[in-house]
């Protein structure tokens, strides 16, 4: 039984609840700020980082080892990184980690020579104190609470956000002076560890209110998993040797620059993998670095040292991918006004160009750029003028059908569109312009479609508006895919396999119902920060 | 995914409710939680993590067990010391290490590409990769 909705107001409006949102939400408050938090989940579980763990781009603040860190990636990104924001990057993850450590009291493990190492994080252990922080730092959180929509004033300016609480089967809104977008990046429901819940909402609701998409070609992410089974922590298959299913070695397939090789074979066969280079030091070590590692292996009764087990690749797309919501300044502004983005649910080019941002950079990302925008947008709220009147919805496709509403399960059957065009190894991850212009295709038909009739009753408008957003995210993805027609980073044409000198630019793309596509002079526009 | 909430541990504190970030369970009237929704379950092992008292228990598919899996049998899953054996690991509940704290890993090997001549062959971190925390 529906009650009345839920109405909050709150100088800044966080949405989403990992990393970058709680931090977002932290730093908001400390600023002065009266700050709501809301998460599709729970803050504290939600998303890749609670249940996986990462490791974090955290280099001493020493010239030489802060250059070799810069280097690392910079060939492989396809050199659209920027080295002014790879700084300011790793100075604010370089004190956001010490504060952690401190006044956070993370139990980070402490090295021979005494000091503490921290260089990664266990999930669920970061965000559990990320919560308590965020709650002590007086922010109002609602778990379960999926935003649907942005609210604009008459200006045009960002200034709330509604959505449901699925708990209490309730609609809620919240009228605030700015809005994070914190939702993540879109794995496309792949089960990949934890991004079930990271299906692009905040991109489509950045884009309904004119916000623009970078990076989008950088999508191609997919992760080692055991066939079975979810757990896509990909580290320790730097041990591995891969094989086919009559025992013979698969050549050439590797975790790092061989994994499309996997990819190819899995077209056709089952591939096995073993961890049979880890030495039984090396193994004992493991099951302390990444203890959530061994749970398929453990449950399942296998060996993975000495026993062959079969493996797939799952899509984590924009999540460990770079493409995202564009900056339009230093502090996670969008081109909105009152509208920010932090995390992955921005473009994570800036530091990681065209190469996933996977291990270390994401999480240094998220906790930067969660810093950034959080004060920003407490700033943002305090010197503008609070509009008191009527607040108009932003959303659309899901929420408000353009034509004959279609049947309330209508989103299975754009779950399954969606789910053909993007998982597929061969459309997405091996691209080749005779595959994706098919799908891009078929994907403008079914938005064409939801768009006129897509829309739900209950519960389930939170499952037609994620449906919504994949196919828009797909769409972007694709777009930008087949405008550059070369390989750079991780986005690789079989049909352009050179890297092409003339296209070292950023792709900016957007749209809704009629999409565009352009490159950005990122060097002379603000998507570049003076070092 | 969730396959087990055991009647017998349960103190119905509901935590299991609260932490899903997918939403999995519901309220009863009786006060055991039930597995409302398995098919949204991600087989994140969070509600696990956060049961105090060991009840819940994730296997490790993506999709459900058959009904006469091990993975499914109560007794068995804490005969083998399965049940609860996540929180264990990460050192949650009164009395032990967080695991954070133990948490090193090996020093990362370079990428390593299969090959019949090398497969098997020990893996060799270069002497200044730092251990993976």
């Amino acid at each position: 039984m529906s009650t009345d909705p839920l109405v909050l107001s709150a100088d800044v409006l966080v949405i989403g609840g990992g990393p970058a949102g709680t931090w977002a939400a932290l730093d908001a408050a400390r600023s002065g700020a009266d700050v709501v938090l809301v998460d599709k989940g729970y803050c504290g579980t939600s998303g890749p980082t609670a249940s996986g763990g990462t490791g974090v781009w955290y280099v001493p603040p020493v010239e030489e080892s802060r250059q070799k860190a810069m280097d690392s990636r910079d060939a492989m990104g396809g050199h659209l990184a920027d080295r002014g924001w790879m700084r300011r990057v790793l100075d604010q993850t370089w004190e956001n980690m010490n504060e952690l450590a401190g006044d956070g009291r993370y139990p980070f493990p402490t090295g021979p020579d005494g000091t503490q190492l921290r260089r990664g994080v266990q999930g669920p252990e970061y965000m559990r104190i990320q919560r308590r922080r965020v709650k002590r730092a007086g922010v109002r959180i609602l778990d379960h609470s999926p935003a649907l929509e942005l609210l604009t004033d008459r200006s045009g300016a960002v200034a709330g956000a509604s959505g449901y609480r699925r708990q209490a089967d309730t609609h809620y809104s919240v009228r605030a002076g700015a809005v994070v977008l914190a939702t993540g990046g879109c794995a496309f429901l792949s089960r990949a560890l934890g991004t079930n819940v990271n299906t692009g909402d905040g991109a489509l609701m950045a884009a309904e209110v004119g916000a623009q998409m970078s990076g989008m070609e950088f999508s191609t992410a997919y992760a080692i998993a055991p066939e079975f089974g979810t757990v896509t922590k990909t580290a320790y298959y730097n041990f591995a040797t891969f094989y086919r299913a009559d025992g013979t070695v698969l050549e050439g397939a590797g975790s790092q620059g061989g994994r499309s090789v996997i990819a190819r074979a899995l077209l056709s066969e089952r591939v096995f993998c073993r961890l049979d280079a880890a030495t039984s030091e090396q193994q004992a070590a493991m099951r302390l670095g990444q203890p959530n590692f061994f749970l398929p292996f453990d449950r399942r009764g296998i060996d993975p040292f000495t026993q062959l087990f079969p493996i797939t690749l799952l899509l984590e797309g924009t999540v460990r991918g770079t493409g995202g919501i564009h900056l339009a300044g230093e502090n996670g502004e969008t081109s909105v006004p009152g509208l920010y983005a932090a995390g992955d649910a921005a473009t994570r080019e800036l530091i990681c160009g065209g190469f996933t941002g996977g291990g270390s950079h994401n999480s240094a990302w998220a906790m930067s750029s969660g810093t950034w925008a959080g004060r920003a947008a407490a700033r943002y709220s305090r010197a503008s003028r609070r509009s008191g009147g009527k607040l108009l919805p932003a959303g659309g496709a899901g929420l408000r059908p353009t034509g004959t509403p279609g049947r309330p399960d209508g989103f299975r059957d754009v779950l399954a569109a969606v789910r053909a065009e993007v998982h597929p190894y061969d459309k997405n991850y091996l691209r080749h312009g005779d595959r994706l212009a098919p799908a891009l295709s078929n994907l403008n038909d079914t938005w064409g479609w939801l768009r006129s009739s897509l829309t739900a009753p209950g519960g389930d408008v939170v499952a037609a508006r994620q449906s919504a957003a994949m196919v828009a995210h797909a769409r972007w993805m694709y777009t930008s895919a087949l405008a550059r027609t070369e390989s750079r980073g991780m986005h690789k044409r079989a049909d352009h396999p050179a890297l092409d000198p003339a296209q070292h630019h950023r792709l900016l793309v957007g749209g809704l119902d009629e999409l565009w596509v352009a490159p950005s002079d990122w060097r002379r526009d603000l998507g570049s920060v003076a070092s | 995914m969730i396959e087990l909430v055991s009647a017998a541990r349960c103190i119905e504190c509901d935590r299991c409710i609260e932490v899903c970030p997918t939403n999995v369970f519901d309220r009863t009237a009786g006060g055991l939680p039930v597995i409302a929704r398995q098919g949204d379950c991600q087989t994140c092992f969070m509600c696990e993590a956060y049961c105090p008292v060991d009840a819940l228990f994730v296997a490790p598919d993506a999709e459900p067990v058959p009904a006469d899996s091990p993975l499914r049998d109560e007794q068995h899953l804490a005969e083998t010391g399965l049940l609860g054996s996540y929180r264990d690991k990460l050192g949650w509940g009164r009395g032990r290490t967080p695991g954070a704290r133990l948490a090193i890993g090996p020093a990362l090997p370079p990428p390593r590409i299969s090959s019949a001549a090398t497969a098997g062959a020990p893996a060799v971190a270069s002497p200044d990769a730092p251990p993976l925390v």
